[in-house]
Formats: C-alpha cells, sequence, structure tokens
C-alpha cells in the first residue's frame, strides 16, 4: 500500500513569488520523514505540493518533478483530485466537517464521493479505521454524535481516521499535533508509530523533540531572509541530523541558537 | 526552567488608590428603579395635574430621570460608573423609542384587522359583492402565487451566483457580477414592475396583465437579496474543510455540494425567507403589471390576478358607501399579510435552529 516519492528540483510559486526553491529529497516508504525549520521557510508549502493541495490557492503553481510510483504527479494528464484520493492529509487543526455525525466523518472521503457502502460494510471501515486511529474505544458508543462534540485531540484523531478510511498510499501531516495538549500529543505519536507499518507519513513539525521521537529521516528547511525562497539545507538520518548535522545552520537550529 | 516573577516594590501611594477605589460606595440596590418610579408618577402629575402634553410630560420626565441618576451616581458612586449608567439609560432609551413604531404599528394593524378576519373574509372574493361581506381569498392566493413563482425562479439564480461568486469567481467577472448586483438592491420596485411590464408588453402587447410577469418583477427585487445573504453565509463557511474536503479526493463540485452548502444551509434558508417575506409586501410593481381584480384567478399565465398588497391598496382608495366595510376590509388584509410575513420569519428562526451544525452532543 505504502509508496515512496522521488522529488526533484522542485521550485513552488505563488503567483510571482517563489516560495520554496530547488528541492531534491527521496520519501522512503512506510517509514517517517520530519520537515523542521523556522516559519515562513515553505515546510507547509513543500508539503502541500506532495498532494497538489497547493494548487487549490489561486496562481499558486510548481516547477520540477515530484514521482512517485514511477509517475510524475504533475503531468499533464494526471487528474489532481485523484492523487489527493491517494494522498491523504491532516491539518494543523482538526477540521471535522461540523455538520457530520463521528460516523459520517469517517466515511466522508467515501461518501463524499458518491460511492453507496452497504451497512456492514461502512461499519466494518469506521471501526477499522478509528481503530487505527486509536480512537475506537473512546467514541464507539457514540458514533451518531457530532464531530464536534469531542475534544480537541479527539477530533485530531478523527480526522486522521477520516484520512485513513480512503486507504491512502502517503499520509501528510501538516503539524498535526500545534494546537493539542501534551496527552493528546503522546496519543497521536503513539499513532503515527502504528501507522507507518502501513503508510508512507510525512510530517510538518516545530516540535523538535517529536520529529527525533517520531521519524526515521528529518529534512532542515531554512530561508536566507524575508521575502527570500525556503531551500532544503540538509536531510538525513534523525540519529544523525540530531546529533551530528553536516551543516552548521541545522545544528544551530537544533541546538536552539537560532529560529 | 523555572521562571521568577518579580511584582517589584509596591509604593505606599499606590496602594492607598487602591484601596479606595475598591471601597468606592454604590446606589442601593433598588435605587434607580425608585428614581425611575418617581420620573413615572412626574410625568402624570404633569399630564394630569397640569395639563402639560403627554409628548412634553415624558420628555421632561424623562430628562430628569437621567439627569437625577446620573448626578447622583455621580456623588456616590463615582465617574466611572456614572458614566456607565448615562450610557445604559441612553442606550435603554434609544432601543425603547426604536422599539415604539413597531408596537403602535402592531397594535393598530391588530386592533382594527382582527374583527374584519372570520371564515366568509378568509374563504370568499369580492366577486359581485357592494358593501359587507366580500373577502381576500383571490388576493390571499395571487400573494401565495405570484410569491411562491417569484421565489421558485430567484433562489437557484441566487444561490448559484453567490456559489459562484464565492467558490469560483475571481476576476473581472466576479467583481462585475458584484457591482450589478448591489446596484440591482437598489432599484426602486416600481422601476422593476416597469420593466416587467416592458419585457411582456414586447410578447404580449399593450395592456397585458399576468401573474407570471409580476413574479418576474418580484424575483428582480428578489434576486440580488438572496444573493447578498448566500454569498456571506457561504464566505462563513471555514476554508479549513474545503481543504478537508480535497485532501479526501474530493471534487470541487462535490465539496460545494455535499460540505460548504450544508455547512451554511440554516444561513441560506434564513436569508431566502427573509428575501421571500421582503418582496412578498411589495406593491408598486404588482399594481402595474398583475392588476386589480374581484375575481379569483389561479392562473398566473393568463390576465390580472389580485394580490394582498394591492387588495389593501384598491380597498382603501376605492371604497364603497358606506365606505367602513371597505376600509375594515383593508385592515383585515394588512393583518393577513403581516401574520404571513411573521410566519415566514419565524420559520427561518426555526430553520436556522434546526439546520445549524450542532456543536454539542
Amino acid at each position: 500500500m505504502a509508496k515512496s516519492i522521488d522529488v526533484s528540483d522542485l521550485d513552488i510559486f505563488y503567483g510571482s513569488f517563489k516560495a520554496v526553491e530547488d528541492v531534491t529529497i527521496p520519501i522512503a516508504a512506510r517509514s517517517v520523514t520530519a520537515f523542521i525549520g523556522p516559519s515562513g521557510c515553505g515546510k507547509s508549502t513543500f508539503l502541500r505540493s506532495l498532494n497538489r493541495m497547493h494548487e487549490v490557492i489561486p496562481g499558486a503553481r510548481v516547477e520540477g518533478k515530484i514521482v512517485i510510483d514511477g509517475r510524475d504527479l504533475y503531468d499533464a494528464d494526471v487528474d489532481p483530485v485523484e492523487v489527493r484520493r491517494q494522498i491523504g492529509m491532516v491539518f494543523q487543526r482538526p477540521n471535522p466537517f461540523p455538520t457530520m455525525s463521528i460516523y459520517d466523518n469517517v466515511l466522508a472521503g467515501k461518501k463524499l464521493n458518491g460511492k453507496r457502502l452497504d451497512k456492514a460494510t461502512a461499519d466494518e471501515v469506521v471501526e477499522k479505521s478509528l481503530a487505527g486511529a486509536n480512537l475506537w474505544n473512546e467514541v464507539k458508543d457514540r458514533l451518531k454524535k457530532p464531530g464536534s462534540s469531542l475534544s480537541g485531540g479527539q477530533q485530531q484523531r478523527l480526522c486522521i481516521a477520516r484520512a485513513i478510511a480512503v486507504e491512502p498510499q502517503v499520509l501528510l501531516m501538516d503539524e498535526p499535533c500545534s494546537a493539542l495538549d501534551p496527552i493528546s500529543t503522546s496519543a497521536i505519536e503513539d499513532l503515527i508509530h502504528d501507522l507507518k507499518e502501513s503508510y508512507t507519513i510525512v510530517i510538518v513539525t516545530h516540535n523538535m523533540q517529536q520529529a527525533a521521537r517520531v521519524s526515521e529521516t528529518t529534512a532542515f528547511f531554512n530561508l536566507a531572509g524575508t521575502g527570500q525562497p525556503g531551500r532544503l539545507i540538509e536531510y538525513g538520518q534523525t540519529a544523525k541530523i540530531f546529533s551530528n548535522p553536516d551543516n552548521e545552520a541545522t545544528e544551530a537550529y537544533i541546538s536552539g541558537r537560532f529560529g | 526552567m523555572s521562571v521568577h516573577l518579580d511584582p517589584g516594590p509596591q509604593r505606599a501611594s499606590d496602594s492607598a488608590a487602591l484601596d479606595e477605589s475598591w471601597y468606592a460606595g454604590s446606589l442601593p440596590r433598588f435605587g434607580p428603579w425608585g428614581l425611575l418610579a418617581a420620573a413615572v408618577v412626574l410625568a402624570v402629575v404633569l399630564h394630569l395635574g397640569l395639563g402639560m402634553a403627554t409628548g412634553v410630560a415624558v420628555a421632561v420626565a424623562w430628562l430628569v430621570y437621567v439627569v437625577g441618576l446620573t448626578g447622583w451616581s455621580r456623588i456616590v458612586e463615582g465617574v466611572r460608573k456614572s458614566v456607565d449608567r448615562l450610557a445604559t439609560s441612553l442606550v435603554t432609551s434609544a432601543f425603547l423609542i426604536a422599539l415604539l413604531p413597531l408596537t403602535t404599528l402592531l397594535y393598530q394593524v391588530i386592533s382594527k384587522g382582527a374583527p374584519a378576519i372570520n371564515s366568509t373574509f378568509l374563504t370568499n372574493s369580492m366577486r359581485n359583492v357592494v358593501g359587507e361581506g366580500g373577502g381576500i381569498y383571490h388576493a390571499l392566493m395571487g400573494t401565495l402565487l405570484v410569491t411562491g413563482l417569484a421565489a421558485l425562479m430567484s433562489i437557484p439564480v441566487g444561490i448559484l451566483t453567490a456559489v459562484y461568486l464565492v467558490e469560483y469567481g475571481h476576476g473581472r467577472l466576479s467583481s462585475a457580477i458584484t457591482f450589478l448586483v448591489d446596484v440591482m438592491t437598489g432599484i426602486p420596485s416600481i422601476v422593476a414592475g416597469l420593466f416587467a411590464y416592458a419585457l411582456f408588453v414586447l410578447f404580449f402587447g399593450e395592456g397585458i396583465r399576468m401573474g407570471f410577469a409580476g413574479a418576474v418583477a418580484l424575483s428582480l427585487l428578489m434576486v440580488p437579496l438572496v444573493v447578498r445573504s448566500c454569498e456571506e453565509m457561504l464566505k462563513l463557511v471555514p476554508n479549513e474543510l474545503r481543504e478537508a474536503s480535497y485532501a479526501l479526493g474530493v471534487s470541487q463540485w462535490r465539496t460545494i455540494v455535499k460540505v460548504v452548502i450544508p455547512t451554511a444551509l440554516a444561513g441560506i434558508i434564513t436569508g431566502i425567507t427573509i428575501a421571500t417575506a421582503r418582496v412578498i409586501g411589495e406593491t408598486a410593481p404588482l399594481l402595474i403589471i398583475c392588476g386589480a381584480t374581484d375575481s379569483t384567478n389561479l392562473n398566473p399565465f393568463n390576465g390580472r390576478i389580485m394580490t394582498l398588497p394591492v387588495y389593501i391598496y384598491s380597498q382603501y382608495k376605492n371604497p364603497g358607501i358606506p365606505p367602513e366595510f371597505s376600509i375594515q376590509r383593508a385592515w383585515g388584509a394588512a393583518l393577513v399579510l403581516t401574520i404571513i410575513i411573521m410566519v415566514l420569519n419565524l420559520v427561518a428562526r426555526f430553520t436556522s435552529y434546526y439546520f445549524s451544525p450542532k456543536s454539542k452532543a
């Protein structure tokens, strides 16, 4: 199910403004890759370009190659809607659909696409996804309640359940714990640990301990100054990046001397 | 890491000032109410005892109350609280003044219209009625038909325009549409009636009267209202929900139909209902294009059709001899129209409560 991603010479633009420049990085399957770096360095922008969410913003475009499974994501005949079906995303703020119950939120990816599911299959998908997101035991007795009745951490796990219910190949997470308390954060980190058995996970985080805890590979992004494009400074095994990085800026950042 | 909070040295004068303000006095609990009662008594005395006009007596008593309360509070409670009391009384007075026309209007309509309403009034037309009797059946049906048709035309156009403006439009076309909608909001209703008349004259010749044409005129007035309210409601839907839907591989139109519109549904329905309530009382365009008749006409595509506002107007303008039956019928029709509008507003309230996303279980 999981796929690896190869990014080469990627530039990302908002209109004429170049936000991210010249990123080349392989992202391994069945592992967790963390993006760290100061605010505004293009981590989230880069993450959003990995499932073509980037182009939802008017004027945004991409140059370069993102190859997954031997195909360029940005080929003219690739349907961005289909890409997003394969590459799921979890956002910074939990965003369950307020009009839907917990049950329907989990099935949203299927139902919104007009798929008809019989009751048994639907129940099975809901239980499997919620169990996969470590939420089943907490909500199994109130599946018909609105998704927004849950706590922030539960809502975020509901969003993860919603994302894995469509069985994507890759899961992108944009600072999934930044709005959560330490206990919910720990629940989600455990979950990431379990999920990497079956998914390729890319996570953006501002929390370096979190990057160190959950990821196999860490990539450090930085920008030279305001108005300059963000760049990928270095990437490598998380243990190496956090103990003995090659680049001075990386060392300064992870040791807390700037950023 | 530990954080050390240093409160800093405290000066004696600071704490003294603090203590004073902590223990400032306050008016007795029912003091303001007592003052109000005194002001009411004053107004009654001025009016009945000294023969002042009601308005003048009330104004004087009001002034005495506001100045008295503020002054009293200033002496006892200090500047800040007295300003607060002044502002509170001014705001409350403004609210009561705003309420005055509404309540008198409702009182007038109910007290004069209620005696007219009975089963004959609701089920009979004015056909062959001279003097007593007769009813609003033809006008009621006409209003429901014409307004219903107008709503049927305006709602889809309005919602789709709003969806275009919020979800798709970014360029010059969308700002042009926004501008035109703004202009349309300001069109005098009589102009909409003349436009509909001119349009239908092209097809049917001079002197055309038709319920459907009235619906066209009303929808000219209704579309901008629907567009505006739906636009505001769609804008309120957080972008995160759209992105969440896109990230699940849902196409844009499915996102709009299944996520954005359901989330905004309560507001959209409320907006539509209020727009309907707004045009249901239009008189001028219907006077031109629907005409007036005494008979029931349930075919909006053929001939004159009576509507409630036009009925009120014609009963009032051309009363029979003696005139009081006509005048009473006009008030009765006004009451029925007001009730319809009130019901529409209540429906709007109810739907907005019923359809809005529930956050709590």
